[in-house]
């Protein structure tokens, strides 16, 4: 929550952007280990759908997630075109699959718009604010609670 | 002041290793026959022991320690110059002592305070041994104490009394320091008493009083006398590494020694404490002479310690974290060259091979890092059963063998438990009272025996005891009246063994303060087998139970079975199965819509689909192309496995899967294959565990047909 932190000085924080199918996202950039490309998974029995399954890290065993499924974007088609996402989030390690990443930005707290109350939609949930910049809307993701709602929701299955 | 609390972890550190020197002195006193001729090696060890702890704990102002090692240590004295003789009673105070003195010690670690009353009165016990009763509870000699610090005492630890029938050679060795040797860290004094230990030294120091001040060389030389049985070499080694910056001469002449009167000024008086003067400090006209008896570390060779280095415990870890890696990547790497074959040619694959041993050295050496002795292990369960002896009122004899194996530091760890319930279980239930004993003709003492040693890659721990066995008609009954077996069940003899360990079995008529509550073997079974490990039990009426564990070396590592199911590959361990079959049709047996049997060997085993129990496969019509791996579940209890194909049998490095996500149902852990896919470790507990839930039913009516 590293964002909400800075919000009461206009600091700049970087950010990278990424696409998922159509649409433009954004995360903080200091849980970002590394991008890198996609690579075959084994599956996990008995996890939630957006859990792809553990991808072998370098020797750690790295559990990737498919954000658009994990958004209810519906799950994401072409996986060997995609990238992968690594963030270390409270110690853990996890991979978010994205269709692209392209650009990192650097904005600060002011800058972003409040989310506006659209309903409960899992989307929304997770987004916390907007940026809008020359034509394009991006969302900025609360990568966190999102990495955080995947161990809840996996030990109710 | 983080340096001092840093001395302090180590002077705890160190209490450690000195209390297993006690401990193992008093197990050498105890097994030694005649307790009037003892050997003076053992007890100086264990007074040195007891007296560095004593010098350490003074110096972090730990009075409770200081009092009761003081305590200790004058009894010892005694006992060494032969005041005190030593019977069975006062090794038993002994060891109690030594008991209290650990827990003194730990207590201290974490700065609690004993009960005063306690430490009082187990002062007074090890008082009344003492023959002169000369000194109180309280610290009363703290010059003593003192003594210990002054850091060129000689005499501090060395009042042996005279040995003089030291036969064999006499060395003379002529020493004169260069400046390096002190620039280099070279201490004489340590290396005099270093060669103190191999026999009877006279020291003899010549001052050069004529030298000038600007001299830079040191203007001082010793003349030394050695009495010694030990070889040249040995005086040698000790000499080894100042030998570069000293001029080294040493003359032996074979001699029957008796210690002569030594020449010119000699203080033979080792109370006094001699002053061995460093070359550039002030002059003493007369060169010091000191004389110091053989101490015991370099009479028991076998006992010597070994030099080791304390490494910090997660360093190792991320080592044996990289090392896994290492072997990962080299396996990669193999099979993606070999896919390619024909581009590197014959060299490359050479240096392919020397590089895979490689790995498996290191990999080998740190595994042998992490692996510790069950000595400390060991010390502590023959605490164990002393205290439960004790309780039980049973006279028991515990021996050892093994202390030497080496076994991961986790398992050690988790192995305390379990021994002890063990360990308990044989004195209270395995030995028979005394009257018993002599009843049917064994010795009054029964015998407990904790072995350990390496087989055949795993280690096996046994607790053996020469008690009546299992009763088995009592166990048998017992059994049946809980309701864990059927009233009408026919048994084997080995079946009705492992009843003990079922959960909820004791035939402890009453419950104990020990034992008959009915957890205990049941708790021993699970935790072995958390740990990869077997519990197997082997009982002879009458003559004994032995009851034998089986370990894996390392945690870290587990030796599998590589199978695929459903385009999945997964890893089922190898400590579980049994066996593994390639069933006919007719074996198999349809129960139900859903579940099916396998007869093997007259016994009915539920078929366990493992693609199903993972969800990544919907139930195929089986015809016999399947594999079953026969599976043993901790109960006992058979399952098959069906599998789609066996690749290979392989030791895989454990990777866990809570780190990153968390419980995955019905997987262990996970793992990374040859080709860098991770590959799940099947949890077959909970696999069978869900099974039998599921199946109680249906088995049962299995059996009415079979």
């Amino acid at each position: 929550m590293k964002i909400e932190d800075d919000s009461s000085n206009s600091e700049k924080f970087e950010l990278i952007t990424f696409s998922i199918g159509s649409q433009d996202f954004c995360m903080d950039i200091i849980l970002v280990r590394e991008i890198r490309g996609w690579t075959n998974v084994t599956m996990l029995p008995h996890a939630p759908k957006d859990v792809l399954g553990v991808m072998n890290l370098r020797g750690a065993v790295v559990p990737i997630v498919d954000l658009s499924a994990r958004l209810g974007l519906g799950v994401c088609e072409s996986k060997e075109r995609d990238v992968i996402i690594i963030t270390l989030i409270e110690k853990k390690i996890v991979g978010f699959l994205v269709t692209a990443v392209s650009d990192i930005i650097e904005l600060s707290q002011t800058d972003i718009q409040p989310m506006p109350q659209m309903g409960g939609k899992k989307e929304n949930q997770f987004v916390k604010g907007i940026y809008i910049s020359d034509n394009k809307t991006l969302r900025v993701l609360d990568i966190a609670s999102l990495a955080a709602s995947m161990t809840t929701a996996q030990e109710s299955v | 002041m983080a340096s001092l609390i840093e001395l302090r972890q180590v002077f705890f550190q160190e209490c450690e290793e000195q209390l297993e020197d006690l401990t193992d002195g008093l197990t050498a006193l105890e097994g030694s026959e005649d307790f009037s001729n003892l050997d003076p090696e053992i007890i100086n060890r264990m007074f040195r022991a007891v007296h560095s702890v004593k010098g350490g704990a003074a110096s972090f102002s730990l009075d409770a320690i200081t009092q009761f090692a003081h305590a200790y240590e004058s009894i010892l004295d005694e006992l060494r110059s032969g005041k005190l003789t030593l019977n069975q009673k006062i090794i038993n105070t002994f060891f109690t002592s030594a008991d209290y003195l650990t827990d003194l010690v730990s207590l201290g670690a974490e700065n609690v305070e004993p009960i005063a009353a306690e430490l009082e009165s187990k002062i007074k016990d090890l008082s009344a041994l003492s023959g002169s009763m000369k000194f109180g509870a309280g610290v009363s000699e703290e010059d003593d104490c003192i003594a210990a610090f002054t850091p060129l005492a000689l005499s501090g630890e060395m009042q042996f009394p005279p040995v003089e029938d030291v036969n064999g050679s006499v060395f003379e060795i002529y020493f004169k320091p260069t400046l390096d040797l002190y620039a280099n860290g070279h201490e004489p004094v340590q290396i005099f008493r270093e060669l103190s230990t191999l026999g009877v030294l006279e020291v003899q120091c010549k001052f050069d009083r004529d030298f000038k001040w600007d001299q830079a060389e040191p203007a001082i030389e010793w003349h030394l006398a050695l009495s010694t049985n030990q070889s040249e070499s040995e005086i040698l080694e000790i000499f080894e590494f100042s030998e570069p910056y000293a001029k080294i001469e040493i003359s032996s002449k074979v001699a029957d020694i008796t210690v002569s009167a030594p020449i010119e000024s000699v203080s033979k008086h080792p109370a006094s404490t001699p002053t061995m003067e460093k070359p550039n400090a002030a002059p003493d006209p007369a060169g010091e002479v000191h004389s110091a008896e053989p101490s015991a570390i370099r009479s028991a060779i076998s006992a010597a310690p070994k030099a080791t280095v304390r490494v910090d415990l997660d360093l190792v870890d991320e080592l044996i974290n990289l090392v896994g890696e290492l072997v990962i990547t080299q396996s990669v790497m193999t099979q993606s060259i070999t896919e390619q074959d024909g581009i590197g040619g014959r060299q490359l694959s050479t240096t392919l091979e020397d590089f895979k041993s490689l790995t498996r050295t290191i990999q080998e050496g740190v595994m042998a890092i992490r692996a510790q002795s069950v000595k400390p292990l060991f010390q502590r369960m023959a605490r164990i059963v002393r205290e439960t002896a004790q309780i039980a009122g049973k006279e028991v004899r515990f021996a050892t063998e093994g202390e030497d194996t080496e076994v991961d530091r986790t398992v050690i760890e988790r192995l305390v438990d379990p021994l002890t319930h063990i360990l308990r279980n044989a004195v209270d239930h395995g030995l028979e009272d005394a009257a018993l004993r002599s009843q049917a003709g064994k010795d009054r003492i029964g015998t407990v025996t904790l072995s350990a040693a390496h087989r055949s890659g795993r280690v096996v721990i046994e607790v053996i005891d020469d008690g009546g066995g299992v009763q088995r008609e009592k166990v048998l009954s017992s059994a049946i009246e809980k309701g864990l077996v059927p009233q009408a069940a026919q048994l084997s003899d080995s079946d009705i063994d492992r009843l003990l360990f079922l959960p909820g079995f004791s035939t402890a008529a009453s419950v104990t303060n020990l034992s008959g509550r009915g957890v205990g073997m049941d708790v021993v079974n699970s935790e072995i087998r958390r740990l990869g490990g077997r519990v197997a039990i082997i009982s002879h009426p009458g003559s004994g139970t032995t009851i034998s564990i089986s370990l894996p070396l390392t945690l870290a590592v587990l030796d599998g079975m590589v199978v695929d199911v459903a385009d999945e590959t997964m890893v089922v361990p190898i400590s579980a199965i049994v066996e593994t079959i390639r069933p006919d049709t007719s074996q198999i047996h349809q129960i139900g819509p859903a579940a099916r049997m396998i007869a093997v060997r007259e016994k009915m085993v539920p078929i366990i689909e493992l693609g199903a129990v993972f969800g990544c496969a919907p139930i195929k019509n089986h015809t016999n192309d399947g594999i079953l791996v026969i599976v043993e579940d901790d109960k006992g209890e058979h399952f098959a496995l069906a599998v789609d194909k066996i690749r290979d049998q392989r030791q895989v490095v454990i990777k866990s899967l809570e780190s990153n996500y968390g419980h995955v149902p019905f997987v262990a852990a996970a793992t990374i294959l040859g080709d860098g896919q991770i590959a799940l470790i099947v949890d077959l507990d909970e696999i069978t565990h869900q099974v039998s839930v599921d199946q109680s039913r249906s088995i049962q009516s299995i059996e009415a047909i079979a």
